[in-house]
């Protein structure tokens, strides 16, 4: 596993390539001085077969699963600014599939499942942590929503357990039961989900598509498309122009702006989630609690932190950030739910740029423009999407079909009236 | 985020809601391309990352639609209009421009 | 009598006089168990100091032991545990912890003690636990990861501990207006605060500490040829005069956030045992500013070295703090080492106060003028060109070894390294909306770029790094933000101060060290870290954060970030700028989370509102539950009853026999009126609504653009030009707002004026065979309420009770002959009364949420269950409602394909094929042979209850087909409760069918 190459230095080296215990334990005898870079800093070529506009965790695994299932091809990911920078290192790295609508369960699904192999596929721990997730319910009709989602999750094979409040105390003894201003009577779990190491996906994927050849291309910014009749053919980019077969946008966050390009308008608009994290304590929360009456879900991350969110800022923006009044919604949810956080403290807060959709589900898809192919519209779902996102991109890439569980995420599905609307909410994207 | 309502003064983002575009207009019904035209009409966007034209509701006053050009990259907000005087020139100038 | 504890009042490096504590008055505290003493004014780490306690904390991944660094909010080391029980505060830095009698704080991240920690054993490996080592390795077996690698990573997680009960204290909220916002009241910022306060401005003026003057105090520096504290106390005394001036001490802006708002946090009793009986541990502030100056100062860097993080390495700003300002004396045996001219300052504090400083190491091979002076003054041995490459010791500091600059190396005893790298300004208010910080080559630091609209600079935090500039800079600029802000600057003259020079050599890190050199301490990330991660090819800054976790603890990298920078820069080749830049994220010190919740907890989570018989069910016992905001009556269980099914079958036959009386008033209730009202409902409702005479009610149903049913209700018709409508519960203030949309913005052209009246008018529903004579026992006789006068679907202005102005409806849910009356909300209360009083003769009962939902079932009327945001007019069985011609919301895009697809689940009734099972809602739909897969999945079950009336459980539900497969025996198929019945499609009109009752 290790093999001759010539350093930075330009004498020859050994670089160790495999992780594993033993590669640490001999670096470790040699002072880390092994290790090459986990990813090439690629350079641009003139052409490619396809080429892939961000450097998120969508367009690394868009590109390692390419590359992976349907290589030989030359790829490229253009990402314009550093690899992982956009939600993929911004979101609080909840994993779950406990969808309610049968175009979202299988998808989701099927990432849960890419999830779990996803350490061994890479070979890199990505710290695919699967403690649980377990949603709260407050009230007679939420615990028959919470039933009909349980019982889709398990028609699709799904694990899910409906608990009753007995056994949401046992699991978290510390939630505000007693004096609560909406009691809790008991919560969905699905005890696959969990939380995935948000940032080491990006470079877990990033490193694997690498080694199969991917050119990932940092500091690359797309400026337009280069057109020949109805057909894309390259991107002019901030370090030249690039020939491609094919382009595929994993631009999430920007997709509109990145579309305008090609001519396009998306149903989507962009807008601000904000993210919460706290000084490090011993760990007390295990999985994933979800509240139901509020707007607040938590875990703890394996560093003592505890990770939260909440509700969207709710207006459009490009900024990465957001305002007091969300930051003090979420919180009042938290001390609402977990009175005994009071005292604790937040370290950071931040806000990540969602594209949100007019029903509140993705897009995975042909565009109008022969050539352009388009993943977007995460809404806040983008991160545990990873796997499957990319996987099923590949796939419409590959075949210029798309792969059966993402088969719903069609673009003009509100023309034809089969939105994939989870909270009911119709085309109002803030509220999803 | 404060906004400076026509009625009410300038105040805090907490006490508006938020609706989006305020420069899509609603289709005829009866045109002949109504169903082309509502379906871009309800769920297409521009969504551009400056400027933006967009609808508010002041919610926790006086119930006022404005009219709030904003930079959707700073939050930076350059003026607010009631939505219905927006409206109401947006009608004339259509019938201006008809007649 | 028994024996002082250890370290009872000895307090042996305070000094006998200075500093700006209280020595008439002793408190004690304990740390770790034992008791100490120290002084009003103390922190929590000068007064540890001052009993010579250097051991503080443990490290978070080696457990090394850790001492002191630095005396403000940046400190990355001695973090406790502050308090116990339910007051347990975790990782407080002790060098912001005011000191209060009886005082406890405990270490943390050690086991079993601070002095012998086991896993300081982590140490012995760290040459395996490099930055980056997780994502190599517990990969195999897979099966461990859950089993043991996490558990055994996650029990080394954190740092304190969380409390185990709830906070017993309570936070504030409160918002605040200024025309000038001062932020930071050192020199700086108490020239601005001056200058603007000699206008009309309003002034708010900001300090995160107990006591304003910042460094000019904590240097002991002379202003106006008096010492810096006496300029201070006279500047206070001006500004707390001044009617137009706040002065908010102990408090935090943690945040920039829009439009000219701060967030900051006041401590308003955390040096105190515990708040005083009413008031709040802290107070959360929204600062909204025309103008504000940021006056944030600067935080002094380290130099990396080896073993840098040695108990006994402090930075020389944070020495002379604590020398200056609490009248401690941290080290008896000091070496100073430092790149600029605070070292030798320094140094001459520290003689001052009876210190013996062994050596000035500064790198400079050039030394300056003011060196020279005070090392010839003082004759503290000069070795310039040099640097400490390793602290000595092991839980303190016991020497330094220095390289001189011929590369002879020699080692010096000390018990102190004091260390001064030059300063970083406090930029991190002017990053937080986007500003990026540009590079300064003179300061080798980072300065404020683009700042928030209305922000201007003063001080440290502008550049001016000495005094004098600092003063003048505060003064301009308190004076310029006040004329901006329309208030006329008056000239206010500038106080003088001495000459000082801020003069640095970039020294960042020490070649040639032998021990392990941090540059985040609180991280344990090392400047071998940072090499391993260029070496991995994680350059990019926010690469290097996240990969070492650097600057990610909880002083998010005050100390290191600035220092990682540069080493990554000379790694790389590259230039500061060019490697990256330092941009914070809020808030700029750790806020406590009850803090920003306020009082929004337990009951007071979210308002509650009280239907108007909320007083009077009550008294009768009644069961309320949580509908939104509302709290609205369930049922009214009536002694002898098992259960909440026998109530309730009670109160649905009492209804469904005599009669039943239900506070409605949470409906949502919209009057409209003007010359457009009717064009204007008939936009927005899709059933047609011109031909509605006055004196009439209908049923309408309003859809979203998109074609899918937002609400339903009636629409009253109380004059030509006046509506009165309802809405659901849950959508009262959601259709409000949707009818002001369309009346401003898409129809401005109609005359229509909407107001929402749902707390205006309290309404109960009287159902039953006998609701008219109930109802005539209260109407006035001027009014006719027989049938022919007052038939189904009628609505008339009355009045009740003699003379009180009422309206009446005849509208049913219950399918029986119903009425709803409404009067005044002040009148709600009597009414209920009043009705019940009335209805007695008629065996009535009161019902709530629970009775009024069976009945809806039994009669297939849709509610919130079917109206979940996903439903056409045609799923539910209102299909036949849709206007065909006219345009209103919805129109067009309820026709899309697949909205009209005939193979959409639609509304149909369920019965247990087995009579006595019972039915649950969220069930799906399989067909009898079907297996249980999701490519079977025909439909769910929406609604569920005990029908009294047919004798068993019915339901209703969204089923493929539904209405083709009436007869049909489906699976009713609820895996989560472990369920699985067959039942029968029946018609969801399960009782009067032919709706003879509603008419009488």
């Amino acid at each position: 596993m290790m093999k001759g190459q010539t350093g930075a230095t330009g004498r020859p080296h050994m670089t160790s390539t495999h992780y594993s215990i033993f590669s640490v334990l001999r670096e470790a005898l040699r002072g880390h001085t092994g290790w090459g870079p986990a990813w090439r800093n690629a350079e641009p070529k003139p052409d490619y077969d396809v080429v892939i506009i961000g450097g998120g965790g969508h367009g690394l695994s868009t590109a390692y699963y390419l590359a992976k299932n349907y290589g030989p091809l030359r790829i490229a990911v253009l990402e314009k600014g550093w690899i992982g920078g956009g939600n993929v290192g911004r979101n609080t790295t909840i994993v779950r599939s406990n969808y309610l609508l049968p175009g979202n369960i299988p998808f989701y699904e099927l990432s849960m499942k890419l999830w779990e192999g996803l350490e061994q596929d890479l070979n890199y721990n990505a710290m695919v942590s699967q403690r649980g997730v377990l949603n709260l319910y407050h009230s007679d009709a939420q615990r028959d929503a919470f039933a009909r989602r349980g019982n889709a999750m398990r028609l699709h094979g799904v694990d899910a357990v409906l608990l009753d409040q007995a056994a949401v105390r046992k699991m978290v003894p510390f939630l505000d039961f007693d004096n609560g201003r909406f009691p809790i009577h008991g919560g969905l779990l699905q005890p696959r989900g969990g939380t995935v190491r948000h940032d080491a996906v990006a470079w877990g994927y990033a490193r694997g598509a690498d080694r199969l050849g991917v050119d990932i291309i940092q500091n690359c910014e797309v400026k337009g498309f280069i057109r020949d009749g109805g057909r894309v053919t390259g991107v002019e980019t901030s370090r030249g122009l690039i020939g491609a077969k094919k382009i595929a946008m994993a631009v999430a966050g920007s997709s509109s702006r990145v579309a305008a390009m090609a001519g396009l308008r998306l149903p989507i608009e962009s807008h601000v989630l904000q993210a919460f994290v706290t000084e490090g304590l011993k760990p007390f929360i295990d999985g994933v609690v979800t509240f139901g009456a509020g707007h607040f879900y938590i875990s703890q991350s394996d560093k003592g932190g505890l990770v939260f969110g909440g509700d969207l800022d709710g207006y459009n923006s490009y900024a990465q950030r957001g305002n007091m009044p969300v930051v003090e919604d979420v919180c009042e949810g938290g001390m609402a739910l977990m009175p005994r956080i009071g005292r604790v403290r937040l370290l950071r807060h931040w806000g990540g740029i969602m594209d949100m959709s007019m029903d509140g589900s993705p897009i995975i898809d042909k565009t109008p423009v022969d050539g352009l192919y388009l993943n977007s519209g995460w809404c806040y779902g983008g991160f545990k999407a990873t796997p499957a996102s990319g996987y099923c991109f590949a796939h419409l890439i590959a075949r210029d079909a798309p792969h059966p569980v993402a088969a719903a995420y069609r673009l003009d599905r509100f023309a034809t009236g089969h939105a994939i609307d989870e909270k009911g909410m119709g085309p109002q994207p803030n509220l999803h | 985020m404060r906004i400076a309502c026509p009625h009410c003064g300038e105040r805090s983002l907490d006490e508006f809601l938020y609706s989006g575009d305020a420069t899509v207009k609603r289709p005829d019904f009866a045109g002949t391309t109504a169903m082309d035209d509502f379906v871009t009409y309800t769920f297409e966007r521009t969504n551009p990352p400056g400027p933006h034209r967009e609808l508010w509701y002041h919610a926790a006053g006086c119930h006022a639609w404005l009219v709030v050009t904003r930079n959707v990259s700073t939050h930076a907000v350059a003026s607010v209009e009631l939505a219905r005087d927006v409206a109401l020139a947006a009608k004339s100038a259509t019938k201006d421009s008809a007649s | 009598m028994t024996a002082a504890p250890i370290g009872y009042g000895r307090q042996s490096n305070r000094l006998a006089s200075g500093g700006l504590i209280d020595r008439s008055k002793t408190l004690h505290f304990t740390f770790d168990g034992k008791t100490y003493a120290g002084h009003p004014g103390d922190t929590l780490a000068s007064a540890l100091l001052a009993n010579g306690v250097v051991l503080t904390a443990r490290s978070f991944k080696y457990h090394r032991p850790r001492g002191i660094l630095a005396a403000g909010s940046e400190e990355p080391n001695a973090l406790v545990e502050l308090r116990d029980g339910a007051r347990r505060e975790p990782n407080t830095k002790a060098t912001v912890a005011e000191l209060f009698d009886g005082l406890t704080a405990t270490s943390q991240n050690r086991w079993p003690s601070l002095a012998f920690d086991l896993l300081s054993i982590n140490s012995l490996f760290s040459p395996v636990f490099v930055a980056g080592f997780y994502y190599k390795t517990f990969m195999w077996p897979a099966a461990l990861w859950e089993k043991l690698y996490e558990p055994l990573i996650r029990r080394a997680a954190g740092l304190g501990r969380a409390s185990d009960d709830a906070d017993p204290d309570t936070y504030e909220k409160a918002t605040a207006f200024a025309d000038v916002l001062v932020i930071g009241g050192g020199p700086a910022g108490l020239a601005a605060a001056q200058a603007a306060a000699r206008t009309s401005a309003r002034v708010i003026l900001v300090d995160e500490n107990a006591a304003l003057g910042g460094r000019a105090v904590d240097d002991a520096s002379e202003i106006a040829g008096n010492p810096a504290h006496e300029w201070v106390k006279m500047l206070e005394g001006e500004l707390s005069r001044n009617p137009e001036v706040r002065i908010l001490r102990r408090t935090t802006v943690f945040g920039s956030y829009d439009g000219g708002t701060y967030g900051a946090l006041e401590r308003v009793s955390d040096h105190l045992p515990h708040p005083a009986p009413g008031a709040p541990r802290q107070r959360l502030w929204r600062l909204v500013a025309k103008k504000v100056v940021l006056a944030t100062g600067a935080t002094e860097r380290p130099i990396v070295f080896g073993g840098n993080d040695r108990p006994g390495v402090m930075l020389a700003g944070a020495v002379r703090t604590y020398v200056n300002r609490y009248g401690v004396v941290p080290g008896q045996r000091v070496v100073v080492f430092t790149n600029n001219d605070y070292g030798a300052t320094t140094a001459s504090d520290l003689v001052r106060a009876g210190a013996d400083v062994v050596a000035l190491v500064d790198s400079r091979p050039e030394i300056s003028d003011h060196v020279y002076r005070i090392t010839n003054e003082t004759g503290v041995r000069l070795i310039s060109n040099a640097a400490v490459t390793d602290a000595l010791g092991k839980r303190h500091v016991t020497g330094a070894d220095i390289r001189l600059g011929d590369g002879e190396r020699i080692e010096l005893a000390c018990d102190l390294i004091a260390v001064s790298g030059g300063w970083n300004p406090n930029i991190q208010l002017t990053t937080h909306l986007g500003g990026k910080p540009v590079w300064n080559d003179r300061l080798h630091a980072f300065l404020p770029g683009a700042v928030p609209a209305g922000m201007s600079l003063a001080g440290a935090v502008a550049g001016d790094l000495t005094l004098a500039k600092s003063l003048a800079g505060g003064n301009a600029a308190g004076s310029a933000a006040a004329d901006e802000s329309g208030h006329k600057a008056i000239a206010v003259p500038v106080p003088t101060a001495i000459a000082e020079s801020d003069a640095v050599t970039p020294l960042w890190r020490v070649i040639g060290y032998k021990g392990k050199a941090f540059v985040d301490q609180q991280n344990d990330v090392t400047e071998k870290d940072i090499a391993l991660a260029e070496r991995e090819g994680f350059r990019a800054v926010e690469h290097l954060k996240r990969y070492t976790t650097l600057g990610m603890a909880t002083d998010q990298g005050r100390t290191a970030n600035v220092n990682a920078l540069a080493i990554m820069a000379e790694l790389t080749g590259r230039t500061i700028p060019e490697t990256g830049i330092t941009v914070a994220r809020p808030p700029y010190s750790p806020v406590a989370l009850g803090a920003l919740a306020g009082h929004h907890r337990g009951k007071s989570f979210k308002p509650t509102r009280l239907p108007p018989s909320y007083r009077w069910a009550k008294e009768q016992g009644c069961v309320f539950v949580e509908t939104g905001l509302w709290l609205r009556p369930s049922y009214f269980p009536r002694p002898g009853e098992r259960d909440w099914l026998e109530t309730v079958t009670r109160e649905v036959n009492t209804v469904r026999n005599a009669v039943g009386i239900c506070d409605v008033s949470t409906l949502g209730k919209v009057d409209v009126q003007g010359a457009g009202a009717a064009a204007f409902l008939d936009n927005i409702y899709m059933n047609g609504l011109k031909t509605l005479t006055v004196g009439k009610c209908r049923y309408g149903g309003m859809l979203r653009e998109d074609g899918i049913l937002m609400d339903d209700g009636t629409v009253a018709r109380l004059g030509e030009n006046h509506f009165f409508i309802t809405t659901t519960t849950a959508n009262a203030v959601k259709v409000v707002q949707h009818m002001e949309y369309c009346a401003q913005w898409l129809w401005p052209e109609l005359d229509v004026q909407i107001v929402s009246a749902t707390e205006q008018w309290a309404q109960y529903a009287v159902a039953g065979p006998k609701s008219r004579a109930l109802l005539q026992k209260i109407v006035d006789p001027a009014f006719d309420i027989s049938d022919s006068g007052f038939p189904y679907l009628g609505v008339g202005e009355i009045t009740v009770c003699g003379g009180i102005k009422a309206r009446l409806f005849r509208l049913s849910f219950s399918g029986e002959r119903a009425y709803e009356i409404g009067v005044p909300a002040r009148y709600g209360d009597a009414l209920i009364r009043r009705l019940m009083e009335a209805g007695e003769e008629f065996g009535a009962c009161s019902y709530g949420t629970e009775a009024l939902g069976v009945m809806r079932i039994e009669k297939g009327h849709i509610s919130g269950p079917e109206l979940n945001g996903t439903t056409t007019p045609q799923d539910v069985g209102l299909g036949g409602m849709v206007a065909k011609k006219k345009d209103f919301i919805g129109s067009v895009l309820g026709k899309r394909p697949g909205l009209v697809d005939p193979d959409r689940p639609s509304l149909v009734g369920f019965r247990p094929v087995d009579r006595s099972a019972r039915l649950r809602s969220g069930a799906h739909f399989l067909a009898r042979d079907a297996r249980p897969e999701a490519a079977n999945d025909e439909g769910y079950m929406t609604s569920v209850a005990y029908s009294p009336s047919s004798g068993h459980w019915v339901g209703l539900g969204l089923l493929r087909r539904g209405p083709e497969r009436l007869g049909e025996i489906v699976r009713a198929y609820d895996p989560v409760r472990g369920a699985d019945t067959l039942v029968e499609v029946v018609s969801p009109v399960f009782v009067d069918p032919e709706g003879g009752r509603v008419r009488g």
